[in-house]
C-alpha cells in the first residue's frame, strides 16, 4: 500500500543555513509516528512543509498522495493539523468553534461525538478563550478532527501541560489510534514518544539522526544495561566475584555494574550475596532509556 | 444537511461573515468603538455645538451625521479589521482556518461582507437617531447612493485595512498604528470639523486621501438643494484608486502565517 507520508532528500535552506539538510521519511497508514528532535533541529520546519505552509528548497514530498505544495481544498479535506500554538477562536464557546470549522468540511464528524472524543463535554458552551491552556489544546485537536481527516500532525501537542493533562491528551490521542487515523506528532518528550509511537525518528541539525520502533531507536536494544546496588558496611568491591568486578563502571558510594546480559549477572550478584548472606536492598537493573539515547543522538558536537 | 462547504462558495462567505460578526459582538472593546462610539459622538457634538438652523436652512446637526458616518465605517472596517486580523494572524488563527479546505478568498470576503454588514447598521442607526431626535434633513430619494457610498468605502477601508495589517507586527502595536493614522485624518477632512473651517492647503492634502472623500461622498445625500440619488462619482473612483492600491499591496505581502513564527 502506498505510504501516508513520503519524503526524499528533503531540503530548506534559509539564507546559507539549511535547516532541513537532506530527510527522508515514510510513514504507513494507521501508524501513530513520533518526530523527535530539539529546538531548531528543523522539525517544526518540516511539519510545515508537509502541512503545505513553507515551501521547500528540494526533494521530493507526497502527503496522501499528493505534493503539499499543490495542497487543494480537496486535499486538506483529509488533512488534519493541530498547530504548535493556536489561540482559541474570539468569542466562540466549544461548540461554535467546532460549528465554524465544520461548515468548511464536506462530510464533517458530529459535533457533539467529536467534543465527547476529546473529552470537553463540560466545556462546551464556555467560551474558548476562558479554558485553562490543556483544554484549549483539546478544544484545538476537536478542530482538527471535525472534518474527519485520515491524517493528523500534531505539533508538540502537551508543551507546557502539567502531568495529569499530559495523560489526558495521551489518551485522546491513543483514541485517534482506535479511529485508524495516522499521527505525525512532533515532541521534545522522550516518554511521550515512548508512551504513544510505533516508530520514531530523531532530527537533529536537520538531520535524521536515528529511526526504529521506541524499544530499537538508536540500537537501545544492543545497549548496555546497568545494575546498581549499595554494599553493607565492612563489604568491598574487592570482595565481589571477579565476574562481576570486571563490570564495575563506578563505585561512588553506590556500586555500578554495566552489562549486555542483566539476567546472568543479577544472578551471579545474587548468588554471592546469599552466600555471604548479606542483602542487597536498594538493588536495581535498568535498561538505558529513551531519554539517553536521545540525549547521546543529539548531543552537540563539542 | 448539507454543510456550507457543500452548497457553495456563498454559504461559505455567509457561514463565516456569521462567526466573524459573533465575534465582534462579543468583544467589549470592539462593540465601543464601532457600534456605540459614532453615536456618542453625535450627541456630544450636539451637545456642544448646539443644533441651531444654519444655511442654507437645516439643523446644524445635518453637518455631523454624515461625517460620524464616514468614520463609523472606517471604525467598523479598517480600525476594527486591522486589530482583529492581526490579532488572528498572530494567534495562529488564521493559519489554522488554512489548513482547512476553506479557500483563502471566502475567509476574507466574509470578513469583509462582515465590516459591510456593521457599518450598514451603524449608519443606518445615526440616520435614524439624527432623523427622529435631531431633525437632521435627509433626502429619502438618496438614500440608495448614501448605502451604496458607504458600501464602497467600507470594501476599500477593509482592503486598506489588510494592507496596512502586513506592516504590523504584533497586535499590540495594531490600535496606535490606526489611531495614528486616523486621528489626523479625521480632523482634517471634514468628519470632526467642517469643511469651510479647514484652510484651502490642508484640504488639499485631505484631499489626497480616501477619509475625505468618503465623508464628501456621503454628504451630498444630506445636502437640501441637491438632487438625484446621492452618489458622488469623483469621490467613488478616489475611494477605488485607493482599494486598488490597497490590494495591490495586500496580494503581495499579506500572510496567514504569524510574523513571530519559530523555525
Amino acid at each position: 500500500m502506498e505510504p501516508v507520508v513520503s519524503v526524499h532528500g528533503l531540503r530548506k535552506r534559509y539564507g546559507q543555513v539549511d535547516a532541513v539538510a537532506g530527510i527522508d521519511l515514510e510513514i504507513e497508514r494507521g501508524e501513530i509516528f513520533a518526530f523527535l528532535g530539539p529546538n531548531g533541529a528543523g522539525k517544526t520546519t518540516t511539519v510545515e512543509i508537509l502541512e503545505g505552509f513553507r515551501t521547500r528548497t528540494a526533494g521530493e514530498v507526497t502527503v496522501l498522495g499528493v505534493d503539499p505544495a499543490n495542497g487543494d481544498a480537496d486535499w486538506r479535506n483529509r488533512v488534519g493539523a493541530v498547530l504548535q500554538e493556536s489561540n482559541a477562536e474570539p468569542g466562540l464557546s466549544v461548540r461554535e468553534s467546532l460549528q465554524l470549522y465544520s461548515g468548511y468540511y464536506r462530510e464533517p464528524r458530529d459535533i457533539d461525538e467529536t467534543i465527547a472524543l476529546v473529552g470537553l463535554e463540560e466545556k462546551a458552551d464556555t467560551s474558548g478563550t476562558q479554558l485553562s491552556g490543556g483544554q484549549r489544546r483539546r478544544l484545538d485537536a476537536a478542530l482538527a478532527l471535525i472534518g474527519d481527516p485520515e491524517l493528523i500532525f500534531l505539533d508538540e501537542p502537551t508543551t507546557g501541560f502539567d502531568p495529569s493533562a499530559r495523560r489526558t491528551a495521551w489518551h485522546v490521542i491513543e483514541g485517534l489510534r482506535q479511529l485508524g487515523k495516522t499521527v505525525f506528532l512532533t515532541t521534545h518528550y522522550m516518554d511521550e514518544a515512548e508512551e504513544l509511537a510505533d516508530r520514531i525518528a530523531v532530527i537533529a541539525g536537520g538531520r535524521i539522526v536515528a529511526e526504529g520502533t521506541p524499544g530499537t531507536l538508536g540500537g537501545r536494544n544492543s545497549m548496555a544495561s546497568t545494575i546498581r546496588f549499595t554494599l553493607p558496611v565492612g563489604t568491598g568491591t574487592d570482595d565481589l566475584p571477579t565476574e562481576l568486578r570486571a563490570l564495575l563502571a563506578n563505585e561512588d558510594g553506590r556500586v555500578t555494574l554495566t552489562t549486555q546480559t542483566p539476567l546472568v549477572h543479577v544472578g551471579a550478584l545474587a548468588q554471592w550475596a546469599l552466600a555471604r548472606g548479606i542483602d542487597l536492598p536498594d538493588l536495581d537493573v535498568r535498561r538505558p532509556t529513551l531519554e539517553d539515547v536521545y540525549l547521546e543522538l543529539t548531543e552537540e558536537p563539542a | 444537511m448539507k454543510t456550507p462547504a457543500a452548497r457553495g462558495p456563498l454559504a461559505l462567505i455567509l457561514h463565516q461573515s456569521r462567526y466573524d460578526l459573533l465575534g465582534i459582538l462579543r468583544n467589549r472593546q470592539a462593540r465601543f468603538f464601532t457600534l456605540i462610539l459614532p453615536l456618542l459622538f453625535l450627541i456630544i457634538f450636539v451637545g456642544i455645538f448646539g443644533n441651531h438652523v444654519v444655511p442654507p436652512g437645516v439643523k446644524l446637526s445635518t453637518y455631523y451625521v454624515p461625517g460620524l458616518s464616514a468614520l463609523a465605517v472606517i471604525a467598523s472596517s479598517f480600525v476594527n479589521l486591522v486589530i482583529s486580523i492581526t490579532a488572528q494572524r498572530e494567534g495562529g488563527i488564521l493559519k489554522r482556518r488554512r489548513a482547512t479546505p476553506v479557500p483563502a478568498w471566502v475567509l476574507i470576503a466574509g470578513r469583509t461582507l462582515t465590516a459591510v454588514t456593521v457599518s450598514l447598521v451603524v449608519v443606518a442607526v445615526l440616520i435614524t437617531f439624527g432623523r427622529f431626535v435631531y431633525g437632521v434633513s435627509v433626502r429619502v430619494s438618496a438614500l440608495p447612493g448614501v448605502a451604496f457610498t458607504a458600501v464602497v468605502g467600507s470594501i476599500t477601508f477593509c482592503v486598506l485595512g489588510y494592507a496596512l495589517s502586513t506592516a504590523i507586527s504584533n497586535e499590540d502595536a495594531a490600535q496606535p498604528m490606526v489611531q495614528a493614522i486616523m486621528l489626523p485624518l479625521y480632523f482634517i477632512s471634514g468628519v470632526f470639523i467642517a469643511n469651510s473651517q479647514i484652510p484651502s492647503w490642508l484640504r488639499h492634502i485631505a484631499q489626497v486621501f480616501p477619509v475625505y472623500h468618503l465623508a464628501d461622498g456621503l454628504r451630498s445625500a444630506f445636502d437640501p438643494t441637491g438632487h438625484g440619488v446621492g452618489i458622488v462619482w469623483s469621490d467613488i473612483g478616489v475611494l477605488a484608486i485607493w482599494a486598488a492600491i490597497g490590494l495591490a499591496v495586500a496580494l503581495t505581502r499579506f500572510s496567514w502565517l504569524p510574523k513571530t513564527a519559530s523555525a
